[in-house]
């Protein structure tokens, strides 16, 4: 057990608690810098995957798991960062403008979309923006002139200081493109949670009451979460265009927002690591069912195995682990950090009356 | 006589819309969980219908199938809240929103496993072609659409106005706390109105299955159903009803008077329009709590 002897405020809010944390995240850093050695071009692709869905997943944490708004809504975001990134790069920006920029667009709009979004709570708010990830599924179809409509787009070549990175030819530049998009989203992220606007988010989301009484702008705070959220889900969307190379409609369905919020609630919600966690079961968990699927003998694909096992590991989450595996991980950590003083009752969850939205 | 022909068609799908959300609304108000399963449920009561009426599964006569769908979809109702949806109760509304979605998703799979993913069409009494009236052709499982769920929605407010569970259940749903001093068993009567949900989506479900085709996807509808309980106000099961016949009254205009793709674009931009202006549905039952 590693004692914290704390000296001042400052220390709460530090980046790392102590020397040993950041030496462990530097590992971690060094570890995902020497993963092209370490592993083959396949697994490469696959853990691009993972990248992708993170920062995709913190995209929507930082709305759902700290600020407390759910949204169904996050796959019309990263169809805005995708159509906007590669509309951009057609009308001749290179790719290390347009991908920012189109993060950029996308948080204005999804800003925009969040101030009478505002007025909505809870359920209703999760049925206007599942309403809006369904109605840009098929304005995508409609805006054909620039969205290629069914037929799609196909991505254009990425050239980031001259050199070519493509999915194919050097998977590794992809890789590491990936792995910097993510580490400065989580940078961003980090230190989001460290000032003012970041407390704010979580004062909104434990109690709108007591965050009014303590000054905090709700509106104000919820529009910019909803903005830095739909920005980051929208750069993770054109990653995922751009790795997927042809991409239309059906890229970015409403499905591929339900899944994301499954994603996070697995990894763990609140968590910055959650998102990374829940975006290596989404990533792999195709590839372990086709593996024992193959394994029992069955030559055939089941359809929708996939799904329906998600939803199983979904529901078995939410009835026995609602932190998420994250959640999990703290609750193991804590029992080991105080051996054999950790007690079953330190991570209760905290039983509540109904609260109802019927009256308000 | 072509507008009448597009209200009739657009009525019945608004009915099996309708009765969706009153699934949800029925939930809603009694224990306050969106149930975004609840297009899922219809397509299980259709399933179990099939697999008990088509004489490639059981083969049953199809009244005598009726009563034990609606005890096996009640029963299913029941057991689910009883041992997924109480788990969760009182905790906050995104576990609930992932919760219902992931038994879709599951119920969908099952359903594709048993019955396979091909469309199946019921053998349903109702489907019984067509009536023609000079330039009107009216499918006659429309008409029959409409009949039964007036039929339906007459009975379930008769069950509310008139019977103990009735009232214990609209009791429960303006106020648990109250209607638990009052000696009204709360979780008993939870665990009933998902039984009621159950039914009613099962009755959805054989309505929908008999005009025309049945797959596991069909669930999907659900959606549709969810913008028309909101538009009619989440709260009132009037209001879902209507909101459903407005939603299945727009889409065959829209089809026939807008540009192609509106129609599809129309209940959702309704919806949206709706949330906007009206937060709480047309027929809204929202008060502001006076401190």
């Amino acid at each position: 057990m590693r004692i914290h002897f704390k000296t001042s405020y400052d220390h709460d809010i530090r980046l790392f608690q102590d020397g040993w944390q950041a030496f462990l995240y530097a590992a971690l850093l060094a570890l995902m810098i020497a993963l092209p050695w370490l592993i083959d071009d396949f697994f490469l692709g696959e853990a691009t995957n993972v990248l992708i869905w993170s920062t995709c997943g913190l995209g929507l944490m930082l709305l759902t798991g700290q600020t407390g708004q759910a949204s169904l809504g996050h796959s019309a975001f990263m169809a805005m960062g995708c159509y906007a990134c590669v509309l951009l790069m057609e009308a001749g920006l290179p790719f290390i403008l347009a991908f920012p920029l189109g993060g950029i667009i996308t948080g204005l709009i999804g800003a925009l979309i969040a101030i009478p979004a505002l007025k909505l709570h809870g359920v209703y708010l999760a049925i206007a923006t599942l309403a809006l990830a369904i109605l840009t599924d098929d304005l995508i179809v409609m805006l054909e002139p620039w969205t290629g409509g069914v037929a799609g787009k196909f991505a254009p070549p990425i050239y980031v200081f001259g050199i070519e990175i493509n999915r194919w030819s050097n998977p590794t530049a992809w890789y590491y493109m990936a792995l910097v998009v993510v580490l400065v989203v989580t940078l961003f992220y980090r230190n989001l949670l460290r000032a003012p606007m970041g407390r704010a988010f979580a004062a909104v989301r434990d109690s709108e009451i007591s965050a009014q009484a303590m000054g905090v702008n709700i509106a104000r705070t919820k529009t910019i979460a909803f903005g830095i959220s739909a920005g980051i889900t929208g750069l993770g969307g054109a990653l995922m265009g751009l790795f997927a190379e042809v991409f239309n409609n059906e890229t970015f369905t409403f499905i591929l927002s339900i899944q994301l919020l499954m994603m996070i609630v697995v990894g763990g919600l609140g968590f910055i690591h959650g998102a990374f966690l829940g975006a290596i079961v989404i990533a792999f968990l195709p590839q372990v069912l086709s593996i024992a699927t193959d394994s029992l003998g069955s030559t055939v694909a089941i359809p929708g195995l996939e799904t329906g096992v998600f939803g199983l590991i979904m529901i078995l989450f939410i009835l026995f682990e609602p932190m998420g595996l994250y959640g999990r991980w703290l609750k193991i950590r804590t029992f080991l950090e105080l051996f054999p003083f950790a007690r079953k009752d330190m991570f209760r969850r905290q039983k509540s009356y109904l609260k109802t939205e019927r009256l308000r | 006589m072509e507008v009448l022909q597009l209200l009739i068609s657009g009525m019945a799908n608004g009915c099996v819309y309708g009765l969706v959300a009153l699934g949800f609304v029925l939930i809603y108000k009694a224990t306050e969980a969106v149930n975004f399963a609840q297009g899922d449920f219809m397509m299980l009561g259709a399933f179990v219908t099939l697999g008990l009426v088509n004489p490639e599964f059981m083969g049953l006569n199809f009244w005598v199938a009726l009563p034990i769908v609606f005890v096996i979809m009640g029963i299913f109702g029941y057991l689910l809240d009883l041992f997924v949806l109480r788990a969760v109760f009182g905790q906050n509304q995104v576990a609930i929103i992932i919760l219902t979605i992931a038994l879709g998703f599951i119920l969908r799979f099952v359903a594709g496993l048993i019955w396979g993913h091909e469309p199946l069409s019921l053998h349903s009494p109702l489907a019984l072609g067509d009536l023609r009236m000079g330039e009107l052709v009216l499918g006659m499982a429309d008409v029959a659409i409409i009949i039964v769920t007036f039929l339906l929605t007459l009975l379930l407010w008769q069950f509310f106005q008139r019977t103990k569970v009735g009232l214990a259940m609209q009791a429960a749903s303006q106020n648990q706390m109250a209607a638990y001093y009052m000696g009204i068993p709360v979780k008993r009567i939870q665990g009933l109105v998902w039984a009621l949900a159950g039914i009613v989506a099962a009755v959805a479900g054989i309505l929908y299955a008999s005009k025309g085709a049945i797959d596991p996807n069909a669930g999907f509808i659900g959606i549709k159903a969810f913008a028309a309980a909101v538009i009619g106000g989440f709260g009132s099961l009037p209001g879902a009803l209507m909101g459903g016949l407005i939603v299945g009254i727009i889409e065959p205009f829209a089809a026939r008077y807008l540009p192609a793709g509106w129609s599809q674009i129309a209940p959702y931009a309704l919806l949206i329009g709706v949330l906007l202006f009206r937060p709480h549905g047309l027929f809204a039952q929202v008060r502001v709590k006076k401190v």
